[in-house]
């Protein structure tokens, strides 16, 4: 396997005019006999499938919900950033480059990092243009929020349903796709493998979710916008539906995966109560705009957050982090929390909590205002809690939320498999080892609206053209293959259900793969993860059958992938000795418990080959900084 | 805690269905209705029996899957909600309680408590769009809109599209559904141009769909999770009776309304 990242020459500036200049281009009479398909309908998935649709492609686009606009983007809350700069604030191109480079801890590459924040600005005024309400001032213009590990205001919101809206946005240009005739949509379908036809990715197989039907069907190139796998740890802030199964049936074919490792916990999540609790409820990162972190100075204080004076508190944000305070990057405010609680001064049923505080803004700006910025939010957390938190101080502790690692792709979003595209969180791309907040959302339309269209044109050009005839015989290997895979899982009858298998995985991976690492953690999580997985095929129980509308089949078939693909994330952890960004191991930090980077070692994308029956293998993209120089990440 | 629950189970489209009772097991007050469904599907799944079906995604309100009645009521006893935010302390044990899917003409069910809305974007796909093409578009601060309106806009576009209004509707009508897109649409400058057609084909769309029309009885803004303003219904109707202007007007010449109105 060889990683080309095919990465541009010339200065940062101009790369990416360069690609799309050098690039070949399809003509619009040939467009029309290509047929592209699009798996997943988030913001990636709907912005490509549109654009690719208006381009004049025929798009066959795919999403496992009864409409593409329930894909999980819909619930992202806080903003999406762009380096517009109408705050004049000192934001440019080149800072929320910066930002987002130093952000990711220095594990992501400058071109493409550089390409993101170039193409953010366009993101804005596309998305205005197709009616997206964002916040405005009085005057009319667009507003603006700040996110953390930032010092400008760069973050476009709707309230705090910007994933809401700027996914309803794309899925209604979406829909105009679908009246053209440009875009055959497909919802109630769940992709289960890919078919590769003399190296190329030519198809997919899919089950019909509601007859239970599995079919292939087949394009010149495939898009995979399926999402992040934030649930592989089973509880997190992630929908139900989001999984590994796409990607990871993708890798079984070849396309290498890439820093599976790198898995964010979102520092504001609203603390699970008990074991039967399904998902983990985010409180978006905008709340730390105005809210401030704190905890007892001492160890099991009992006390009711009103009666502990200013005295008594400890900000430890603030304290440790005077330049950013509450605004850090996730990853130092989620293993600060973590500390704390460590250090037994957490607050709340098992002390699993710190508390966020707006007491200071009510005070300063009044209830209105706040009501105004954050009033869903604080309507959420008052319907899961019962408690008020314009009275007291919200308890938060974090939660798996999003996943920096995927598949690897090229400077062009294209797989190590060719005609393989993966975008939006699938693909490992933009953001390191740690995500800044509201990056996200503008990784995945830089992709769909921006980048995909291009760089799809240039590989269609050039493709050889698919031979028919073992595209017949490769369809129908395909579907036997899928119908095996359905009927295993049927045929164990066992006696336990697969959530609570899925539970048991995700707590493995908690206690070891989570917020802090460690060699001896990892490599009995790799001992107990085989042993489970045996478990599961000897003795999971899944009803009905296969050939009709079944939720748990679905639900299985995704934690057997879950069972599979844990182990890849912790040999990814356990080979990557140091600690950056969310990926933290205990043998790798300060005296006074900050990580502890290895460039020396490590400055490499770690992209792993899939071997049959044997462990995977490691092969290393070097990130070669011609730009920028990787500094030591301070927010001290 | 624990209950009676009356499921609604029906094995396809075709076939009859009926109600079905079950028990709890016990049930803490902060558990959420749906984590307590899945708690009863745990044990039917052990007992080799089948599991009700339901929709549920996100679990936070935003996405639209979650689709029951409860007690006779889309979404249950709690206002401004929906289903999967709905806890058990809303109840007292003991308590028997009926769930059932959403029942519309337009809505037929696919299995138990899942029914099929790709009506609903079927009228979405009529015209709930601008159409533009994507790449060069013009700054994003060009159009001012004032923050008033842009709320405005905002509070239409909050719907979630789960159907709860066309569910509580006596006549299986999606006109909410479509008032907030025409309204959120209408709103917002960008959306102007294209507004006769857009709610002249929503409106057609409607009716071919089978959805039923208003009958002004407002029951579903009173079910509305995001308590969309039957306000917005005054606004479609406007757009309705003023598409039907221009459109009486000659073909080729410019919207008459549309210079004094906007
Ligand atoms: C609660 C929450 C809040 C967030 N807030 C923010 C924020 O404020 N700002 C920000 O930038 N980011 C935020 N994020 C992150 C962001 O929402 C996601 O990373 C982003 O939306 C992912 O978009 P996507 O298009 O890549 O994938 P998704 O939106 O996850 O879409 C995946 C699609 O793939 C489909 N799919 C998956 N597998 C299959 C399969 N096998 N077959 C068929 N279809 C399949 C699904 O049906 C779906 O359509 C938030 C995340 C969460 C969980
Ligand atoms: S499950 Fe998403 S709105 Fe209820």
């Amino acid at each position: 396997m060889t990683l080309d990242p095919k990465i541009p020459p010339g200065p940062l500036e101009t790369k990416w005019d360069r690609r799309r200049f050098t690039e070949r281009l399809v003509s619009p009479g040939n467009k029309r006999r290509l047929n592209i398909i699009v798996v997943g309908t988030g913001l990636a998935g709907a912005s490509a499938a549109s654009t690719l649709g208006q381009l004049g492609y025929q798009v066959e686009c795919f999403c496992s919900q009864d409409s593409p606009r329930r894909a999980h983007s819909i619930a992202a809350q806080g903003g999406i950033n762009a380096a517009k700069n109408y705050q004049d604030d000192g934001d440019s191109v080149a800072r929320l480059f910066y930002d987002t480079l130093k952000g990711g801890d220095f594990r992501s590459r400058e071109a493409n990092v550089y390409r993101l924040a170039q193409v953010s600005t366009q993101i804005i005024d596309q998305c205005v243009a197709l009616g997206v309400p964002f916040a405005r001032e009085y005057g009319g213009q667009l507003a603006n929020r700040s996110f953390g590990g930032v010092q400008v205001a760069r973050t476009f919101y709707c309230r705090g349903q910007t994933g809401q809206q700027l996914l309803l946005g794309a899925y209604s240009a979406l829909c105009w796709q679908i009246e053209r005739g440009q875009v055959t949509m497909r919802p109630r379908t769940e992709m289960l493998d890919l078919i590769v036809i003399d190296g190329h990715a030519r198809g997919i197989v899919v089950r019909d979710l509601v007859t239970g039907r599995i079919t292939a069907h087949m394009a010149q190139a495939v898009v995979l916008a399926t999402g992040g796998y934030g649930n592989v740890y089973y509880r997190s802030t992630n929908a139900s539906s989001c999984n590994v199964t796409a990607t990871f049936r993708a890798w079984k074919h070849g396309a290498a995966f890439a820093n599976p490792c790198f898995t964010q916990i979102h520092p504001t999540a609203i603390p699970p109560v008990d074991t039967h609790q399904a998902k983990l409820t985010l409180m978006s990162e905008s709340l730390r705009n105005d809210g401030r972190l704190w905890v007892p100075i001492a160890p099991a204080d009992r006390r009711l957050p009103e009666e502990i004076p200013l005295s008594e508190r400890d900000y430890f944000l603030e304290r440790r982090y005077p330049r950013f305070g509450n605004l850090v990057p996730r990853d130092v405010a989620s293993r600060a929390v973590k500390a704390m609680c460590d250090e037994g001064r957490g607050v709340g049923p098992g002390g699993h909590g710190v508390y966020l505080d707006f007491a200071d803004v009510i005070e300063r700006q009044g209830l209105g205002v706040v009501q105004e910025r954050y009033g869903n939010l604080f309507e959420m957390y008052q319907r899961i809690t019962g408690e008020d938190a314009y009275r007291v101080p919200m308890r938060i502790y974090p939660a798996p939320h999003y996943t920096m690692g995927g598949l690897w792709v090229d400077y062009n979003l294209m797989s190590t498999i060719p005609g393989l595209f993966v975008i939006g969180e699938a693909n490992f791309a933009d953001h390191g080892a740690n995500r800044l907040g509201a990056s996200s959302l503008m990784q995945g339309l830089a992709d769909g609206y921006f980048i995909l269209p291009y760089t799809m044109g240039h590989y269609l050009a050039s493709a050889p053209p698919s031979p028919s005839a073992e595209e017949q015989r490769a369809s129908c290997a395909a579907v036997e293959r899928v119908t095996g895979q359905v009927a295993n899982l049927l045929r164990a009858n066992g006696r336990r259900t697969a959530a609570s298998f899925h539970r048991e995985v995700g707590k493995i991976l908690w206690d070891h793969c989570g917020m802090a690492r460690s060699r001896t953690g990892l490599t009995g999580a790799l001992e107990a993860i085989p042993a489970l997985r045996e478990e599961f095929w000897r003795d999971v129980a899944v009803p009905g059958s296969g050939e009709a509308f079944n939720q748990e089949l679905e639900y299985a078939g995704r934690v057997a992938d879950f069972l599979e693909f844990a182990e890849l994330l912790c040999h990814d952890a356990l080979h990557r000795e140091e600690s950056c960004g969310a990926h933290f191991r205990e043998e790798y930090q300060t005296t006074d418990g900050e990580p502890q980077r290895d460039d020396d070692r490590f400055a490499h994308v770690a992209a792993w080959e899939y071997r049959r029956k044997e462990s995977p293998v490691l092969h290393k993209e070097p990130l070669v900084f011609e730009f920028v120089q990787p500094t030591t990440r301070s927010y001290q | 805690m624990k209950f009676t629950l009356k499921i609604w189970r029906q094995q396809g489209p075709h076939d009859a269905g009926r109600l079905v009772d079950y028990e709890t097991e016990e049930v803490s007050p902060d558990m959420s209705f749906l984590e307590m469904l899945d708690g009863v599907n745990q044990r039917l799944i052990l007992k080799g029996e089948d599991p009700v079906a339901f929709e549920h995604d996100c679990r936070e309100g935003i996405c639209g899957s979650c689709s029951l009645v409860i007690n006779g009521v889309p979404h249950g006893p709690e206002r401004g909600m929906a289903t999967c935010q709905l806890y058990m302390r809303r109840f007292s044990g003991g308590d028997v309680i009926t769930i059932e899917p959403w029942r519309a003409r337009a809505f037929p069910i696919v299995k138990d408590l899942v029914v099929d809305r790709s009506a609903l974007d079927r009228l979405m796909q009529a015209g709930g769009y601008i159409s533009v093409n994507t790449g060069g578009a013009v700054d994003g601060n060009v159009l001012l809109i004032g923050k008033e309106q842009a709320e405005t806009a905002m509070d239409a576009a909050s719907c979630i599209g789960c159907g709860a209004c066309v569910a509580a509707c006596k006549n299986a009508s999606a006109t909410l559904f479509v008032a907030a897109k025409i309204a959120h649409l209408g709103t917002v400058p960008q959306g102007k141009p294209e507004r006769a057609r857009r709610v002249a084909a929503m409106m057609e769309a409607m009716d071919r769909e089978g959805f039923g029309v208003c009958g002004n009885q407002y029951e579903c803004e009173a079910v509305c999770p995001k308590r969309i303003s039957t306000r917005f219904i005054a606004v479609l109707n406007r757009e309705y009776l003023r598409a039907g202007l221009v459109e009486a007007g000659s073909p080729g010449k410019p919207d008459p309304l549309q210079a004094e109105s906007d």
